[in-house]
């Protein structure tokens, strides 16, 4: 694999640049200090970078190898070069389940993402207990991901679930979660943001410590209210490690894959009509129980894809929001 | 008592009134609301553990716990197909294995990159950070599984732990806090002093980036507790990871419900005890990572 090791043109500052042979003269201790500065350093990344060359670039590339090939069980296999791509881009059922991870994503995200922001500010006040507030909001990470989209399945559940239990007392009649599109993704949605708001809250608030007090101050003097502020200053400051979440919260929810499972009974269709299949789940229907791994391998790419081309379409969208305030 | 003004002394050195750190009823309000939220499932899912299936489907929801917790957890370490007992015990030492070698691994090569000089270590930085954006498991999970027949590694464990090792978040932020926590000064005096580039990780950066360590490994072991896909593919039913078990649990006795949240219950036990030893140093972590990012 091409690991680049020797690849830098930066030219060394600290090992003397005449060789060996003038090294080996001054005596082999000499030598050994020479080899300790100049090979420990790739003998100290060396275990990441051969992890990562055998069990991450390795099989990145050679699921493109593999999409370009009808690959069955058993190794059978021939090159079709672009077809499944073809076949995978006019798949209606490929961008239903696209469709249901972009919707999931988005009804899930960007209230997160601002319910954070607002919660941060909150825990950002003079509160006594701060620690045990700060804790509280963290309470939903420490459960299995699995564990999540168990209880939630069940509050949602349709005959004894305490949310249709809730909703009749304000006489709305017994919701099947499960059914329809939006109902579905309604619940998925709100597994992912239990467990990741207030983790955003706290990477926002730790943002927030580090603004100076004085804009503050000044906007006081100004005669902003403290609306204007978080509006104003709070949330511009807070600009790069908006763009952060959003990253990361795009490629968890690009990838999203455990909850809608969970809420399907643990099974990869998301649903009798894929209402809530996501793309990940998707992906391992078609290699693992339909056993096509090139048309699996393919979708896997088109994923990333679609990954990146959403991170820089978020990047941008938050970038504008941003200076437009 | 809450706000800047009543500190103030005196009409003269009245300090400015900041009202964006004044906390209103409002605030308060909302965030009990939102603590209530978030710590409701939990709470609500170790009550019924506690119970009998009548309690679990009566309304409005039972909110003090039963006499049934014993009862209903040894059910679930009993429960046919599900095989509970060697998921705990698989995810411990899947989890324990990937933590301990993703904190040694990053903590060497974090070391290399913020304290010692070489040829390409700019470009494999760039390389790692790179290759943070790329969902690795969920990308390469064909030729990955494929690579796990081909060795014959299926459904066993290091199948599991082996691609886990990957992680390049690990090794960036062990960078990142080498950089802060490991003075140059030091790293330069001790190789003058003879000291080997290794005697100088072990003796010198070690010791100062320990709280860096305790962090990274807190948050490794959480993520690999949680893993659910890849589990799932290379292992068999009768060998699961606790999630896997959950699932089980989940799809053979669906209408089961305080054995299935007994089941959950126990699943959280150890990112619970995490969360009692070490929030503080958790909190601490993220306020870190979040600072720099």
């Amino acid at each position: 694999m091409s690991l680049h090791v020797d690849a830098g043109h930066v030219p060394s500052r600290a090992a003397p640049s005449r060789g060996r042979r003038h090294e080996h003269r001054n005596g082999p201790r000499r030598f050994l200090s020479w080899l300790d500065l100049r090979a420990t350093p790739y003998m100290f990344v060396s275990p990441y970078f051969i992890l990562f060359a055998i069990f991450g670039l390795f099989p990145l590339l050679f699921t493109l190898w593999v999409s370009l090939h009808k690959w069955q069980l058993a190794g059978e296999k021939t090159f079709i070069g672009l077809e499944n791509y073809t076949k995978l881009l006019a798949d209606e059922k490929f961008w239903n389940a696209v469709g249901n991870t972009v919707g999931i994503f988005l009804i899930a995200t960007v209230p997160q993402l601002l319910i954070a922001l607002l919660l941060a500010n909150a825990l950002n006040k003079k509160l006594r207990g701060r620690l045990f507030l700060r804790l509280g909001v963290l309470v939903p990470l420490i459960t299995s991901v699995v564990a999540v989209a168990v209880v939630f399945t069940q509050l949602y559940g349709r005959d004894y679930g305490v949310v249709n239990w809730i909703l009749s007392l304000f006489g709305v009649e017994n919701v099947h979660w499960q059914n329809a599109k939006w109902s579905s993704w309604v619940a998925i949605a709100t597994m992912v943001d239990w467990r990741w708001t207030g983790y955003n809250a706290i990477v926002y608030l730790a943002a927030m410590q580090t603004i100076p007090k004085d804009l503050y101050e000044a906007a006081s003097i100004d005669g902003a209210g403290p609306r204007r502020q978080f509006w104003g200053i709070t949330v511009p400051m807070l600009k790069p490690t908006i763009v952060f979440t959003v990253i990361v919260s795009t490629i968890g929810g690009f990838t999203l894959f455990a909850e809608p499972v969970m809420f399907g009974s643990g099974l990869m269709t998301g649903g009798t009509t894929g209402q809530f299949q996501t793309v990940a789940m998707f992906i391992v229907k078609k290699g693992f129980r339909d056993f096509e791994y090139g048309y699996a391998a393919a979708a896997a790419w088109v994923l990333f894809l679609l990954i990146l081309l959403s991170a820089l379409i978020n990047f941008a969208l938050v970038r504008g929001i941003g200076r437009s305030k | 008592m809450t706000t800047l003004t009543r500190t103030g002394r005196g009409p003269a050195v009245r300090p400015v009134k900041l009202d964006a750190f004044r906390a209103t009823p409002l605030t308060r309000v909302a965030l009990g609301f939102a603590i209530f939220l978030s710590i409701f499932p939990i709470y609500w899912m170790i009550i019924i553990a506690t119970r009998s299936n009548e309690d679990a489907h009566s309304m409005p929801p039972p909110l003090l716990p039963g006499g049934n917790l014993g009862e209903n957890v040894k059910a679930v370490f009993e429960a046919e197909n599900a095989h509970f007992m060697t998921g705990i015990v698989n995810s411990l030492i899947i989890a324990t294995t990937v933590t301990l070698a993703v904190v040694i691994i990053s903590a060497l090569a974090g070391f290399a990159f913020a304290s010692l000089r070489f040829r390409g270590r700019n470009v494999l930085l760039l390389s790692i950070v790179l290759t943070m954006m790329v969902p690795l498991q969920q990308m390469g999970i064909v030729p990955l599984y494929q690579m796990m027949v081909t060795l014959g590694w299926t459904n066993t464990l290091k199948a599991v732990i082996l691609p886990f090792l990957v992680n390049g978040f690990g090794v960036f932020m062990m960078t990142q806090y080498t950089q802060q926590a490991v003075p140059r000064e030091l790293v330069e005096a001790a190789r003058v002093d003879g000291a080997s580039t290794l005697r100088i990780w072990f003796n010198v950066a070690l010791p100062a980036v320990r709280p860096g360590m305790a962090v990274l490994a807190i948050q490794t072991f959480m993520l690999i507790w949680n893993e659910f896909m890849w589990p799932l593919i290379v292992l068999t039913p009768d060998n699961p990871t606790v999630q896997v078990a959950l699932r089980a649990l989940n799809d053979r006795y669906s209408t089961n419900y305080v054995l299935i949240f007994a089941g959950t219950t126990v699943s959280i036990i150890p990112l619970l005890l995490v969360f009692v030893f070490f929030g503080r140093q958790i909190i601490g972590g993220l306020m870190e990572g979040a600072v720099k990012a």
